[in-house]
């Protein structure tokens, strides 16, 4: 019961934050709610029984790249964007590029909605597979990460230098070279 | 009433005890030090010998007027020093103090001194020490103060830098002891080399050991790091808006953090509650045969703590670039080499 009654608690925060990230108009309200979501989160995976994951979570995303978030806000002082401005100019707003956003999303959510429905095990307890998140487990999950899921590792650390280049490319100013 | 779940009530409620009146015994010790290293008394007026001036301190602070300046963010300028001095306490949830004891066979099971034994121990108190920045990060923006601001900026700048070799530093130890049990990590440092080295792991990761130590000076935004509040340059930094009881918090906090990372330092490297000094001496045995040791651990974070006093006052601030520099281009690829070499050398001696 008590596992239970957290689950929905750490569950609705997560949400209820997540919604909140996109609803404030003040940057840094959206960056507290991110941390509130990550939270939440972290205590999700708690009772999941994986408290390195948690760790992690809070560690690499609320810890280290929250806060830089943090310092490109404070850094920027909250400017209003104009954003019919933005719409009008952008290159990445061509109709071209808007119709491979569009049909790119559109896979995603595909992709999503088929793994999730392929994916079996959800009711038992990660720990149980794993062990319990001592030093071998997390070893296990080190040997794991590169061997049997290398390629999904692999993939995400290009997806991430992709991600880069395209921050780079957005905030070039036109004219530029 | 459960004896055993009362003990380990009375443990934590110790812990949280003291991490109060170590703030406030530090305040003193630093005014003090300082003084002596200045050839005069330092505070001397309130009680014997000044040891009331703290006292005085936090009795003035509270009577204080609360401000809160025109334009700031109501809501982030209450909440930054509640995360700060939130987040110092709770990182010292999962630090060991002491070994196992039955209270003189009060108790059925020996009680573990500590708040809480995790077995994820050393990320947890990672994970709430990163956590503290947002304190002063949220205070600098939401002070809306030109100098606050900087002081914030500087704060998340320097945390980002130096935690990425701090926690390096870190993992060398994890590797070492093979647990990420901070009791576990402690316990494994029982015993001598060659019957008088205690096995600390500060003899096996002498580097680890500074590198760890200045990321942790940096960590708590100490001098000579204390770009956050550097007075010459930013009036009071992050905290120059706060008054009466706010602004009593972050130097609460920053004291508590001190006495953490102290803690750390004493559990990963230097034994924890195992040996007083680093060599056999025979009181090592009276130690464990009276089991006393939390009072070794508590001597040794406040030789620790003393350093880091010592260091204020004798160690110049350094400029910001220069923080940079040192941070990025000489802590991290040590403390990255560090890594590497204790990795290596561990599959040379086991295979």
């Amino acid at each position: 019961m008590p596992e239970t009654l957290s689950f929905y608690l750490l569950a609705g925060l997560s949400v209820v934050a997540s919604t909140l990230v996109i609803g404030q108009g003040n940057p840094m309200y959206s960056v507290m709610m991110l941390i509130a979501s990550f939270a939440g989160l972290a205590g999700l995976y708690i009772l999941l029984d994986a408290p390195f994951v948690a760790m992690a979570q809070i560690i690499i995303y609320a810890g280290a790249i929250m806060v830089l978030f943090l310092f490109v806000v404070m850094l920027l002082n909250a400017p209003q964007e104009d954003a019919a401005e933005w719409d009008r100019t952008h290159p990445l707003r061509r109709p071209a590029w808007a119709r491979l956003g569009a049909a790119m999303g559109m896979l995603l959510a595909v992709q999503l909605v088929w793994a999730l429905s392929a994916a079996t095990g959800l009711t038992e307890p990660v720990g149980s597979r794993g062990g319990a998140a001592t030093i071998s487990s997390v070893r296990e999950l080190g040997r794991v990460l590169f061997s049997d899921h290398g390629f999904a590792f692999e993939a995400t650390s290009i997806l991430i230098l992709v991600a880069m280049v395209g921050a780079v490319v957005l905030a070039r100013r036109e004219g530029e070279s | 009433m459960n004896v055993q779940l009362l003990a380990q009530f009375v443990v934590v409620f110790a812990a949280f005890f003291l991490l109060v009146n170590m703030s406030a015994v530090l305040v003193l010790a630093e005014r003090k030090v300082m003084g002596f290293m200045q050839q005069r008394y330092g505070p001397y007026l309130v009680g014997p010998h000044g040891v009331l001036q703290p006292l005085a301190d936090i009795l003035k602070l509270l009577m204080k007027e609360e401000l809160r300046p025109k334009g700031a963010d109501k809501w982030l300028f209450t909440l930054a020093p509640v995360v700060a001095v939130t987040a110092a306490f709770a990182a010292f949830a999962t630090v060991p103090f002491g070994g196992e004891t039955t209270l003189f066979g009060l108790l059925d099971q020996p009680l573990k001194l500590g708040a809480a034994d995790v077995n994820v121990g050393v990320l947890v108190v990672f994970a709430i020490t990163s956590m503290g920045v947002y304190g002063i990060v949220l205070a600098g923006w939401s002070s809306n103060s030109k100098y606050a601001l900087f002081g914030g900026l500087r704060a998340s700048a320097q945390m980002i830098s130096y935690e990425l070799s701090y926690a390096t530093a870190l993992a060398a130890i994890i590797m070492l002891a093979g647990s990420m049990s901070v009791r576990e990590m402690v316990d494994s440092q029982t015993g001598y080399w060659f019957g008088f080295i205690p096995k600390w792991y500060v003899f096996l990761q002498p580097v680890g050991f500074i590198i760890y130590f200045i990321a942790g000076v940096a960590e708590t935004n100490r001098a000579p790091f204390d770009f956050p509040e550097a007075e010459q340059e930013l009036v009071a930094g992050f905290n120059t808006e706060y008054s009466s009881v706010r602004f009593a918090l972050f130097p609460q906090a920053e004291y508590i953090n001190m006495v953490t990372v102290a803690a750390v330092a004493t559990d990963l490297f230097l034994g924890g509650w195992h040996g007083l000094l680093p060599f056999y001496t025979p009181l090592d045995s009276l130690i464990e045969e009276w089991n006393i040791g939390w009072m070794v651990f508590f001597a040794k974070i406040g030789g620790i703590l003393f350093f880091y006093i010592w260091m204020r006052w004798t160690v110049p601030r350094y400029r910001y670039d220069q923080l940079m520099k040192f941070g990025w281009k000489w802590l991290l690829p040590a403390s990255v080499i560090n890594l590497l070499v204790t990795a290596a050398m561990m599959l040379y001696f086991n295979a």
